[in-house]
This record gives C-alpha cells, structure tokens and sequence, in this order.
C-alpha cells in the first residue's frame, strides 16, 4: 500500500523535518504514528498524498509513483485517500453537509447518492443535527468530527488521521476510535498520528515512533512508549 | 473534455451560491463593474453619435462637375459613360442647365427672382452630380473627373470637405484610443478587485486541491461566478443608458440649432449598446476570476 524509501525532508526554511525513512504499509494495516511534538508525524503523513514533496527518495502509494505524478494526475492519487487533518481545513464558507458532499461531489457523484451517503456519515459521527451549520460556529471537536466525515464519505482505500481526537472529549474519542476499527476492519488502511498514550496502549496496533525525523522504533501490537 | 451534465449543474449553482458566501467580494467587483461601464456606456454612446453625425455629414458630399459650354450632346453623354467607368463611383446623376438655374433661383429666396431674368438666356453648364460608395474618396475621384475631356471644372466644395474629413478621422481615432484606454482601465480596476478577494481565497482553493478536486473542478464555479458578477455589474449601466439615451433621443432637436444633429435612433441602438454592455461585462468578470484563480490552483 505504501512504501517509503531513503525518504528524506528538507522545507525551505532550513528545517529538517524527516532525516532517512524507510517504511512498508500493507494493505488493511492499522497504525499509529507516535512521537513528541515537531518530531515529523505530520510532514510523514503529508508526504504520502503528495501535499509536500520529499526532498530525497522514493514513495509509492496505491501502485502510484507520488514523486513522478504529474500536477494533473495529483486529485486522482488524494481521491484514494481520506485525509483528517490536524487543523481540520474546513471550507469556511460552506455549510457542514457542504463540506463532506464536496468530496463526493469531486468523483462525480449523482445528487441522489450524495445526500444519503452524506447524511449517513454525519450520523456516524453524530452531528446529523448541524448539517446547516457552518465550521464557525461549531465546536473544535465538532470541526474534528466533521473534518472525519469528509474524510471517509467516499470509501476511500487509505485513511490518514493526523490527531483526530486531540480536540475531543474521552467519550467521543472511544466513539471515533470506535468508526475508524470499523472502517479498517472493512479493509482500509488506517494510519493515525496521536499522543494519547491510552488509545495506543488500549486499542493495540502498530506503532510507528518518530524521533527527529527517523523511525526510532517500529513494532506491531506495540506500546505508546513515552511518558504523558 | 466530457463533463457530466450533473457535475456542469453543480458548478453553476456552486457559483451562484458563492455570490452569496463571499458578499463582500460581489458588492466591491459589481461596484466596479457598475462604475467602469457606467463610464464605458456613455462614452460609447458619444463616440458612436459623434461618428453617426460625421458620417451623415460626410454622406452629403457630392461631386458636381461642370459640362463644357461648347459640348455636343454625344459628347456629354461620353463624360457620363467615362464617369460611370470609375469604379469608387456609386451615383451619377446628370442635371441640364435649365434644373441647374431653378436650384439656384430656388437656393436664393427672395434674391433669387434676380436670375429668373436669365431664364431666357441660361448662363450656366450642364452638370453631372456625382457621389462616391467611400465619401473619403471624393478628392481623387474628383481630381480623375477634372481630367476628363470637355469637363470645365468639378466643385465639391473643396475647403470644407477636406476639413470636414481631416476633423472626422481626428475625431474618430482619438475617440478609439480612448475607448479602448478605458476598456483596459476598466479591466484593470475590475480583474485587480477580483484579484484580491480570491486572494482571501486562496486557502480554500488548497484545502479543495487536497480533497481532491482537479483544477478544472474547482475554476467553473469561479467561471461562473464571475460571469454573473459581470451580468450583475451592468444592470445600473444598462438601465442608466437606456433611460438616458431614451431622454436625450426624444429632446436633442429641441436642445440644438442645428438640424443636422440626428441621433442613432433609439430602438435598435440603446438595445445594440446595452448588449454591448452586457458583453463586456461578462467577459470582464470571466476573466478576471479565471485568471486570479490561475495562481493558486499549483498545490
Ligand atoms: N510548512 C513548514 N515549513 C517549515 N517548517 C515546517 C513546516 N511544517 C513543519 N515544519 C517543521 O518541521 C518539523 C516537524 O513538524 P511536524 O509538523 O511534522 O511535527 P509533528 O510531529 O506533527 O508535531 P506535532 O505532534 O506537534 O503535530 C518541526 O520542526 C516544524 O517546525
Ligand atoms: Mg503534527
């Protein structure tokens, strides 16, 4: 599913952010990315739909070469990926059934489809409710919610969460946690950043830790690893 | 590119929709739009008058050429045919001397009864009245009839016109350099205020790239929305034009001396300059969208 190689990530500003990775994801895994703060858990996930560009190495994700794509084939390569961000990128102006229907809307989907499926994963995340509202005037967790329900509203064969419940109540997290096993037991890739040590150590996956920029350990059934 | 009839739809209503997210962006574009063609409108309306008045003027030149008092008759019948030869001629008209006596006694009034003692004894020439398809055309094709044999002399009223034509093609080529001016200037401001209010955008245009809309997804709405930020920014205009043009049409031989003074008539051309209007706006507000969104569509 992916595979990196002699990955390495250098932004303009001078700052190294991934320093030499080697990784293979297969297929249906779930994993965790863990490290502390400013390790590279983000830029690594950004990597893989191409949102940043490797200084050096190769990536291939879903068959694709992402360093070879030309610009055009790009949104054909992120429709394969469902992505929740750790800021959330909501479309400010829209509306929260907006937002998620935007994503159905880019493969083309029909009118029909769109709303149920919308409305189905809204109630997923439990905000059926606010689907009139706008981002602003929702919760940080509600965002996080919404920015989840973008993210799998078309199936999509690889989930990347980057924190998805570091704005959210214990209960909701569970809750969250509970749609992502859900949507990885369906065959789903699932990779997820996070720093709650209970989650990892509670719901047992592979853990990928990142330390400046380098895999400082990769173990399956793995331990959160680091004091809170 | 085959775009399902659905996905067109959506972009039409996801740019109508967008006139009303970004408010502020529509009132500040139209405002533009609106005062540019306003400005745009009536100018229009001056330039192409100003040239509908010198091209009537221009149209009542006439050639007259003067038969030779000696001529025979087959001989005047030749300079017509040689006339009718010259291929920038469109009218020729002969007028025998007695028609040319009466036009004068008529031209004269009162004064006139004077030369009605010459009926008896007419002293003047047969003329061939001459017009040309090109009114710019007169001096040389006037110069070629003075060549002709047995023509005395040809009358165009030599000074006038040249000045006329002088004044007119003045009169036009500063009128098109300011138009097209303004129509820059107006694309200009317009693009320019369009420009910064998608600049506000640009995050959104990123975050739609990285749920995976290709570009072409995401420029229609802004096609559309700036095709209906033209429409809407030539309604004032239009209206304005229109009542305007309907005002000064009905009163403009009561407000001048001069009966030469005739303005394009108000039905077609009021309705030839408001979608004239219409055009320019839209094609304004296509363009300044689709070219602001161009920059930040390489994420
Ligand atoms: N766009 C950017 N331009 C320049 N430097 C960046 C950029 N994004 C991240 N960095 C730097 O790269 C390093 C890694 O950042 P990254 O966001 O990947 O960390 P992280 O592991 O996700 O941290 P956190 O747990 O706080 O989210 C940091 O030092 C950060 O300052
Ligand atoms: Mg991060």
């Amino acid at each position: 599913m992916i595979d990196m190689q002699g990955v390495y990530k250098t932004y303009p500003n001078g700052v190294i952010a991934i320093n030499g990775i080697d990784v293979t994801i297969e297929q249906g895994e779930f994993v965790y990315i863990v490290g502390p703060s400013g390790a590279g858990k983000s830029t690594f996930i950004k990597l893989i739909f191409r949102e940043e560009k490797p200084t050096k190495g190769s990536i291939t994700v879903n068959g694709k070469d992402v360093l070879k794509l030309k610009w055009k084939q790009i949104p054909y390569l992120r429709r394969d990926i469902g992505v929740v961000y750790q800021d959330f990128k909501l479309l400010p102006k829209m509306t929260v059934y907006e937002n998620v229907a935007f994503a159905l809307e880019v493969i083309g989907e029909t009118p029909k489809t769109i709303r149920k499926r919308v409305m189905e994963v809204l109630d997923l995340v439990g905000l059926k409710n606010k689907a009139r509202f706008i981002p602003d005037e929702l919760s940080g967790g509600e965002q996080q919610r919404i920015s989840i329900a973008r993210a799998i509203v078309n199936y999509p064969k690889l989930l990347i969460a980057d924190e998805p419940t570091g704005n959210l109540d214990p209960d909701t997290s569970w809750e969250i946690m509970r749609i992502l096993e859900e949507i990885n037991a369906g065959g789903t890739t699932v990779i997820m950043a996070t720093h709650s040590k209970e989650i990892v150590n509670t719901i047992k996956k592979r853990v990928i830790a990142i330390e400046d920029g380098l895999i400082a350990r990769d173990q399956h059934r793995g331990e959160y690893g680091y004091e809170v | 590119m085959a775009m399902k009839f659905r996905t067109m739809k959506r972009h039409f209503r996801e740019g109508a929709k967008n006139i009303w997210r970004n408010s502020w962006m529509t009132i500040a574009s139209v405002g533009a739009v609106t005062t540019t063609l306003v400005l745009v409108g009536a100018f229009l309306a001056l330039m192409l008058n100003l040239s509908h008045i010198a091209g009537n003027l221009e149209e009542d030149v006439e050639i007259k050429a003067f038969v030779d008092l000696t001529a025979e008759q087959a001989e005047i019948d030749a300079i017509g045919a040689e006339i009718e030869e010259i291929s920038e001629v469109s009218l020729v008209e002969f007028s025998t001397k007695e028609e040319e006596l009466e036009g004068l006694i008529e031209s004269m009034g009162d004064e006139g009864q004077v030369w009605e003692l010459y009926e008896q004894d007419n002293p003047l020439s047969h003329a061939y009245i001459v017009k040309t398809t090109d009114p710019l055309d007169t001096v040389s094709v006037a110069s070629q009839i003075e060549a002709i044999e047995n023509v005395e002399k040809v009358n165009y009223g030599q000074d006038v016109v040249q000045n006329l034509f002088t004044f007119n093609n003045y009169a036009r080529n500063i009128g098109l350099v300011l138009i097209i001016g303004l129509v820059f200037t107006a694309i200009f401001l317009i693009s320019n205020t369009i420009k910064i209010t998608i600049m506000a955008r640009r995050k959104e245009i990123e975050i739609m790239k990285l749920v995976g809309a290709t570009n072409g997804f995401i420029r229609w709405p802004f096609f559309v929305e700036g095709l209906l930020l033209g429409v809407l920014g030539s309604i004032i205009p239009i209206a304005a034009i229109v009542t305007g043009y309907y005002y000064l049409s009905n009163n403009v031989s009561s407000l001048t001396q001069f009966e030469f003074v005739e303005l394009l008539s108000f039905n077609p051309f009021a309705w030839q300059l408001s979608l004239l209007i219409l055009a320019i706006g839209a094609s304004i507000g296509v363009w300044g969208s689709v070219m602001s969104v161009r920059k930040f569509l390489k994420v």
